[in-house]
């Protein structure tokens, strides 16, 4: 039987004494966007930070229980090589004021040491921008600051940056939170195509945009996974009141 | 590239990370024991008088080489009186110019002529202030003290103190001025969208924001203060006796911890003066250790509210 991409058994995270993630099992196919939701303070961004091992660099933190990453335990393999296998996006777009463009497309390349010739870099650069909708709004100014750039022009430079990785998984946490409706429809829409290449994991506070963009979706609550199935069937006949009543606005 | 390549390259990665780690680590403890040598060699070196005289040195107030008496209470007096007054002269400057400088006048021409010539007097060699200070601070502090009826030789713990807050002023000034930088517009703003003038946006949100910044850069120039020696020892007037009113010990002639040590270290020509001198820069190096705690504490209590 083949392993799916990412799987969690009994996973729990704590920061210091509160326990934030309880344990949370489930098992996500390849080439899938997963929606991620639930109210605040639930537990869905922890988990997130979980996958890539994000959240032990917390003081106080800690987890329990294991993610894997096709056959292997992520909690016993380099984290250096995990958080390769496994991009992140985040809530902000954060390119490095520092860097132009291009460098920052290649910046996962950079920061770990990476030989690559100047041909190869032009490629991954001009691939992993195409790929993230961008490389026609900027290829005539890839030597420039990406701190230049819009705040959703800047979330794609994001995106290219860990795609450029060429990573298993991305996780997205709020990607698009901080932008405009503009901006996060052009991210949506590219949600759709990243999928052909890689697995998505889209931690999101908007349920429209959960329903819009996910093949299966995750409601945490209270750091419990409630419910994980279908979107479709999440929006429509949840198995559980808990998602029905989120679902529904009757709290948040 | 491939996964095995990958992989390896990582725990190569993963092992200058704990290389890197280490250098970080040595480093800073080889400045523990610098510190901790500094210490040892002044509580061996100043074991004699620790012997002979024992706790007394502290508060005894006789200091006379010639009969063996020693004790460090002039000068710890003296020590405290032109650091804190100094302080208190330094204060508003520091704190008026970090204001100005973080929040009224942050570019510009102007902006940057202060910024430099702040820099400028942290820089200046503490020398030239006491030869500045004696041609001009002196003949001024003459009259003034002929006025109250002090012996006026214009050289006292006063004088010391104006020269001395003039050159800690730079200290405080500079991390005020970064720290009220910093504040969070959106902070500011919620003030001024209730209709706070600029007045009360500093008082009300700047400086309680910034408290235990400034507080940690006052006690910065509290440092610098009670360790100066040079510009001092050339103001003070060294005198080891105290004298019998606070008028007289405040306007009239004093001597530091540093200045004392500066002064008759040349002289020290027995074993006991000598290590009686290292003893008093063992104090010293108490008394600035004992402050810093107690200013520490103060930020903690203020950050704890």
């Amino acid at each position: 039987m083949e392993h799916p991409v990412l799987s969690s058994t009994k996973f729990n995270a704590w920061f210091g004494s509160n326990h934030v993630v309880k344990d949370v099992s489930m098992a996500i196919e390849k080439n899938q966007v997963i929606a991620v939701m639930g109210p605040s303070g639930c537990g869905k961004t922890t988990f997130l930070r979980c996958i890539n091992r994000m959240h032990e660099l917390i003081p106080g933190a800690s987890t329990k229980g294991s993610i894997k990453l096709y056959a292997d335990d992520v909690y016993t393999m380099n984290p250096i090589f995990v958080r390769y296998k496994i991009g992140m996006v985040f809530q902000r777009p954060n390119p490095f004021p520092n860097l132009s463009i291009y460098d920052n497309v290649i910046a996962g390349y950079k920061l770990n040491g990476l030989k690559i010739s100047k041909t190869e870099q032009n490629d991954i650069v001009e691939k992993s921008l195409t790929s993230a909708a961008l490389w026609n709004e900027v290829k005539d100014s890839l030597h420039k600051k990406g701190t230049f750039l819009s705040g959703g022009q800047q979330q794609r430079l994001c995106i290219a940056r860990a795609i450029a990785m060429e990573p298993e998984v991305i996780l997205f946490d709020e990607p698009t939170s901080a932008l405009d409706p503009i901006s996060t429809a052009s991210i949506e829409t590219l949600f759709n195509e990243l999928k052909e290449k890689f697995t998505l994991i889209v931690v999101t506070h908007n349920m429209q945009q959960a329903a819009r963009i996910s093949n299966k979706t995750a409601f945490f609550y209270m750091g419990e996974l409630v419910e994980f199935d279908n979107t479709k069937k999440m929006f429509t006949s949840p198995n559980d009141t808990r998602t029905q009543n989120y679902i529904t606005g009757r709290f948040s | 590239m491939d996964n095995n390549k990958r992989l390896d390259l990582s725990y190569a990665q993963l092992k200058w990370d704990n290389v890197f780690k280490f250098i970080l680590v040595v480093m800073s403890v080889i400045l523990l024991i610098i510190v901790a040598g500094v210490l040892v060699t002044l509580v061996i070196q100043s074991s004699p008088t620790i012997k002979s005289i024992g706790i007394k040195f502290l508060w005894g107030n006789q200091w006379n080489p010639v009969t063996n008496a020693y004790g460090a209470l002039p000068f710890l007096i003296g020590t405290l009186l032109t650091s804190f007054t100094a302080l208190i002269i330094s204060i508003p400057f520091s704190i008026a110019i970090g204001i100005y400088l973080g929040e009224y006048n942050t570019t510009g021409w102007l902006s940057n002529l202060l910024k430099n010539t702040i820099e400028l007097i942290a820089a200046v060699p503490s020398i030239i202030y006491g030869f500045w200070a004696l041609f001009v601070l002196v003949p001024i502090i003459k009259n003034f003290q002929l006025a109250i009826g002090v012996a006026n030789y214009g050289v006292s713990v006063f004088t010391a103190s104006i020269v001395l807050a003039v050159m800690i002023i730079p200290y405080a000034a500079t991390l005020s001025m970064t720290l009220i930088k910093m504040v969070p517009s959106p902070l500011k703003e919620g003030a001024y969208a209730l209709g706070a003038t600029r007045y009360e946006v500093i008082k009300s949100v700047i400086l309680p924001y910034t408290r235990s910044g400034l507080f940690a850069g006052v006690l910065l120039s509290l440092g610098r203060a009670l360790g100066e020696t040079m510009a001092v020892t050339m103001l003070i007037g060294n005198n080891s006796a105290i004298a019998s009113s606070f008028k007289n010990i405040f306007f009239g002639l004093g001597s530091t911890m540093a200045s004392v040590i500066a002064n008759e270290f040349g002289e020290a020509d027995h074993t006991l003066y000598f290590s009686a001198l290292i003893e008093l820069g063992l104090v010293l190096f108490f008394l600035t250790v004992i402050i810093n705690l107690i200013g520490k504490r103060i930020i903690s209590l203020y950050n704890n509210k």
